[in-house]
């Protein structure tokens, strides 16, 4: 998939640099993979999902409409399903006429999908005009085809569709990819914002409109107070959907979005309890409600929202422990996370609690402990369907908001009615934003600042939520339904069109704190955790108990209780922060490597010191009967190390900025990719088997992994490794330890794996004279590793490099390892800076020779004739052996 | 760029008070001066509870006591902070300077007086605060056995000495800018320039 829709990524006007054959001209193996791929519609859809997830990346026109008819297949069904099934209290009371999916939709979806096209490659629209903008003005247009054509509303958005659909996939993909440490710590600013910011929103807003209703600016209207407090409460709560869409493309400081966002989240509950109790009030008929009935209202809050969150975490709960069993069904894995989920959802729909509290929680609270137990596939497969059916459901509301809108039965315009309603949620959410602000400032270590609040108040967007609401209303007892409607869908645009098309100018033109994204340095974790220790061991000093004091606690029971229930086994022991940090690192630097060697431009590149490194670790060492030197060993070895380059490469992809980082990415895509693809023997019965083109070329490349995991080791223990690879990794890593038990009295350079990185070295240089016949090169090292996994048990010569086989053809001079360009007195020491740098005796060297020298190998590359090559006597005769 | 805190004043006469006592609204010493009475009294009940030798000074017996730091990776690097060099009791005053490490950096302090001494709450203060914790030989530089006994300490047992050896290197490597394998104070500070340590290392007293 990669290879169909990564050319297509990135800015139209960007060009890549022509030396780059990956990019340039795909390799044999990519038309047959991305068949072969599509064949199994797993992978399919995995491709859609690549064309349509990232909304910034500008996907082909085939991918997004792929994947929005696949959107539409897999929404289009369980409707009628679900519309039998499931009655709530919601629309229980109201009975809501069955969308009629026809032909008719698919193409009027269809049709729409070129206008996505269009402005997907127009990176200069979707850089001013936020997408939702665009979509809805969108539906407006095909709305109004729509009714020319027969001048009925054939489809509009109904709560039905809206609460069971659409807004379920935002909700948890909002909740699995919470930044939840941002979250609870800003928990009680955003819980201020969502309950007592909706409640004022809503009061104020009602009370000031009836104000003004009993002035009689707004005319004859047979409504009462209780009608307007019910719009207040219905308009009142800033819509996650529209917050996410706008917010996510204008990229402000974290702690500014994880406020705004995470209050869209939370005022559900608020919104849901304040609609209903209004309702309820409405419905009996404003004179005759009761103190009690105010009573049971306030009450019915908290029921709702600690409800909600509760059955959100007991389902969190279950989620993670079924997942902690399904090593033996891996391909369900992601289904589960989607059912368990969903389940919750209705669950707390079923008993009239908030929903979106329960999935959001839900994903908050099973992230941590899904994301370490299912596999790695699986993991990339939640990610990406999440991803896809989010966007997918945005996508889909915001056209349905511009259709729904084409409907002059809805219609009811009151001037005043209107436009003080927009003037005064404006206002409103300004002023309670500021006083807000205002006391939470006394207890905020990080202040909200002026400006902050300017883009909180601005960025109150309501959004389908409050339309799905509206439209829920029974004419029989809100006699100005329709004005209501019409008021909401004004306040909808408004604020979605025309404040998510300045927000971005806005905040430029303030300045805003910026988000950095940004990878963290080494240091900068590790200290980082040093601070955290720090903190929360000066709160206990000082008898403090702050949220460092109780995230410890936290973290302990987590520790203690929770992971041990909920974890694998093999999990619970990877989870260390730093070690993923490292692991980045050392990926970070592979991926520099391998770059430089596409840079150099052969696949001969890849191939030799791949083999070279390969054959130099497996056979010269000491025993080589403990080392697995078989190709499948290898692989093996491979799949679980590669396994974790995907998340980093997800995080990169944010950063990647100029071209050359975007070649990186799509090469060290491509070399992960193939991996991933191996790793199919395990789960034979679901995948296709490759053919044996394809196989070889894998095998090569996984040289290329292999090598630079070799040489990282950063071992990252087990994380979804069969249990095969990591017996095999342990043996591998108790025969490493006997290498760097080798006496101290032996100079370093004799190590191994020192050789290694030498030989690596050399080989990188001659690659510029290989590169013109790499093709048969290539051939020879695919033979050539057909011969090593038959030669391994015969070969017991720690020079394995003398198979013949390895340096095809006369190519004799790589053997000897010496770049002619090079003067005999001047020779290439990659790791002369490493050890001059390195400061620990011989002994500490063995062990850290892997990470230093490599991590040396890219700067020595680049310092190839730099005046501090040291002269040659400083190598050991045995370099080149 | 290390300012150490100018020494400990044992008589009374300062301003600031045990307990009861008003400050006096000039107090404008060690970055103590923001300390607000309520805090400072606050401060010393919790003094006055830990101290169980009920002589006005702390040991470090008294901080070990505290259940959390027992749990606590870096606990006794901690403790060892609060102590001066050379001696094994701490009295309120050196507390609350320690303490007064972790004081939120205010506003309107930011700006103000940039050639007086530095408030101990200040940056590179609380920065200092950090390296001092794993500077153990206090020659201005975290060798590589400093970072890896303090890495030992934060890391689980999982982690294999190779592997945590060569997260020190990595992690000296990146910070090291003059090629001594050791990160000195303005490597440390250079490295971590981006984080937000104001924010990362200031507790909010009670007010």
């Amino acid at each position: 998939m990669c290879q169909r829709c990564c050319p297509q990524r990135g800015p139209p006007g960007r060009q890549l640099p022509r030396g780059l054959p990956t990019l340039g001209s795909p390799s044999p193996s990519c038309s047959t993979t991305s068949i072969s791929r599509v064949n199994s519609p797993h992978h399919f859809l995995l491709l859609c999902v690549r064309a349509a997830a990232h909304d910034k990346v500008p996907a082909s026109g085939d991918g997004a409409r792929n994947a929005l008819i696949v959107v539409t297949v897999a929404t289009q069904q369980p409707r009628e399903w679900a519309q039998a099934r499931f009655t709530t209290p919601w629309d229980a009371a109201h009975t809501l006429s069955a969308p009629k999916m026809s032909s008719e939709k698919i193409a009027s979806l269809e049709f729409s999908h070129e206008g996505i096209k269009g402005f997907h490659l127009s990176h200069k629209v979707t850089s001013v005009v936020p997408e939702s903008a665009l979509l809805i003005v969108l539906g407006l247009v095909l709305g109004g085809i729509v009714w020319a054509a027969d001048h009925i509303a054939s489809f509009t958005l109904t709560p039905t569709v809206f609460f069971f659909y659409l807004l379920p996939p935002i909700v948890l993909d909002a909740g699995y990819f919470m930044p939840n440490r941002l979250f609870f710590g800003n928990l009680g600013t955003i819980l201020l914002y969502a309950v007592v910011g909706t409640v004022w929103n809503a009061a104020t807003t009602g009370l000031s409109l009836y104000g003004v209703f009993l002035s009689g600016l707004m005319g004859d209207l047979k409504v009462g107070l209780l009608d307007f407090l019910l719009f207040g409460s219905l308009i009142a709560a800033v819509d996650p959907v529209a917050v996410l869409a706008v917010f996510e493309e204008v990229h402000v400081n974290e702690v500014l979005f994880i406020i705004v966002f995470g209050e869209s989240l939370l005022n559900d509950a608020v919104t849901v309890v304040l609609y209903n109790v209004f309702e309820s009030f409405v419905t009996l008929g404003g004179d005759k409600v009761t103190g009690v009935d105010c009573v049971k209202g306030i009450v019915s809050f908290f029921v709702v929202s600690l409800g909600g969150t509760l059955v959100g975490v007991v389902f969190a709960f279950l989620l993670s422990l079924v997942t902690r069993f399904t090593k033996h069904v891996r391909i369900i894995e992601p289904g589960f996370v989607f059912v368990i989920s969903y389940l919750s959802y209705l669950t707390s729909e079923m008993l009239s609690l908030s929903a979106i509290l329960a999935i959001t929680f839900c994903g908050i609270c099973c992230q941590k402990y899904v994301k370490a137990n299912i596999s790695e596939q699986s993991a990339t497969t939640v990610r990406y369907t999440m991803k896809m059916l989010a966007s997918g459901a945005e996508t889909i509301i915001f056209m349905f908001l511009g259709i729904s809108a084409v409907n002059p039965r809805i219609w009811k315009w009151n001037t005043a009615f209107v436009l003080l309603t927009l003037v005064f949620i404006s206002v409103y959410r300004a002023i309670g934003v500021v006083l807000q602000t205002w006391v939470l400032n006394r207890y905020r270590m990080v202040q909200l600042e002026i400006i902050d609040q300017v883009v909180m108040s601005y960025g109150g967007l309501r959004g389908a939520v409050a339309f799905a609401l509206v439209v829920l209303l029974d004419e029989q007892k809100v006699k100005e339904r329709n004005l209501f409607v019409s008021t909401t869908i004004i306040v909808v645009f408004f604020t979605v069109v025309f404040q998510g098309l300045t927000i971005k100018p806005l905040v430029q033109w303030l300045k805003v704190k910026r988000s950095q994204h940004r990878e963290p340095k080494l240091n900068e974790k590790l200290h980082g955790r040093a601070f955290d220790h720090i903190l929360s061991a000066i709160e206990d000093i000082s008898g403090q108990i702050g949220h460092n004091y109780l995230r410890d606690k936290w973290s302990n029971f987590d520790r203690k209780f929770l992971s041990k229930i909920l974890m694998r086994r093999s999990a619970q022991k990877s989870r260390d922060r730093i070690l993923n940090v490292f692991h980045e690192l050392n990926l970070k630097d592979a991926i520099s490597y391998v770059a430089e060697g596409e840079r150099r431009g052969s696949l001969a590149f890849i191939r030799s010191p791949s083999t070279d490194n390969m054959v130099n670790v497996d056979f010269s060492t000491p025993r080589p009967s403990t080392v697995e030197a078989s190709v499948s060993y290898l692989l093996r070895e491979n799949v679980s190390a590669v396994c974790l380059d995907m998340q980093s490469l997800e995080q990169r992809r944010r950063s990647i900025r100029d071209t050359e980082d975007m070649a990186t990415h799509h090469t060290l895509q491509q070399y992960l990719y193939k991996p991933r693809q191996e790793y199919k023997h395990l789960y034979s019965r679901h995948e296709l088997t490759p053919n044996e083109d394809e196989k070889q070329d894998k095998e090569i490349f996984h040289r290329t992994m292999r090598k630079r995991l070799e040489s990282f080791k950063s071992a990252k223990l087990g994380i979804n490794q069969n249990k095969k690879a990591a017996k095999l990794y342990k043996r591998e890593r108790a025969q490493k330890r006997r290498n760097s038990s080798i006496p101290n009295g032996k100079l370093p350079m004799e190590s191994p794996v020192h050789n290694f990185t030498i030989k690596e070295k050399d080989l990188e240089l001659s690659d510029p004279e290989e590169a013109p016949d790499y093709g048969a090169e290539m051939g020879g090292g695919i033979e050539f590793l057909a011969n090593v996994t038959q030669d391994t048990t015969a070969t017991d010569s720690p020079s394995g490099i003398d198979n013949p086989v390895f340096s095809p053809d006369e190519d004799l001079s790589t053997l000897s390892r010496v770049p002619p360009w090079l003067s005999p007195g001047e020779t290439v020491v990659p790791s002369q800076r490493a050890r001059v740098q390195i400061p620990c005796s011989p002994g500490n060297f063995h062990r850290l020779a892997p990470f230093r020298l490599s991590s040396k190998s890219v700067d020595s590359f680049l310092q190839a004739d730099a005046p501090e090559e040291q002269p040659r006597t400083t190598l050991p005769e045995s370099t080149h052996m | 760029m290390c300012h150490p805190p100018p020494a400990v004043r044992e008589d009374e006469s300062v301003g600031w008070s045990w307990g009861g006592q008003e400050l006096g609204p000039d107090e404008c010493m060690n970055g103590l001066d923001l300390v607000s009475h309520s805090q400072i009294t606050r401060l010393y009940s919790r003094f006055t509870s830990l101290d169980k030798g009920e002589n006005g000074t702390l040991s470090r017996e008294d901080f070990q006591r505290i259940p959390e730091l027992a749990i606590n990776p870096l606990g006794d690097r901690i403790i060892n902070a609060f102590f001066p060099e050379g001696e094994d009791q701490v009295n309120f005053r050196g507390f609350m300077r320690t303490l007064a490490h972790f004081r939120p950096i205010e506003d309107n302090e930011k700006s103000k007086d940039v050639n007086g001494p530095e408030p101990l709450n200040s940056r590179s203060n609380k920065l200092h605060f950090a390296f001092r914790l794993y500077d153990l030989d206090k020659d201005d530089k975290i060798s590589r056995d400093e970072l890896l006994q303090v890495l030992r300490m934060m890391v689980g047992v999982n982690i294999s000495d190779e592997q945590l050896g060569s997260i020190a290197d990595r992690t000296i490597q990146e910070a090291d800018q003059d090629g001594d394998s050791a990160i000195s104070f303005t490597e440390f500070v250079k490295v971590l320039e981006k984080v937000d340590v104001e924010q990362k290392m200031s507790i909010r007293f009670l007010h």
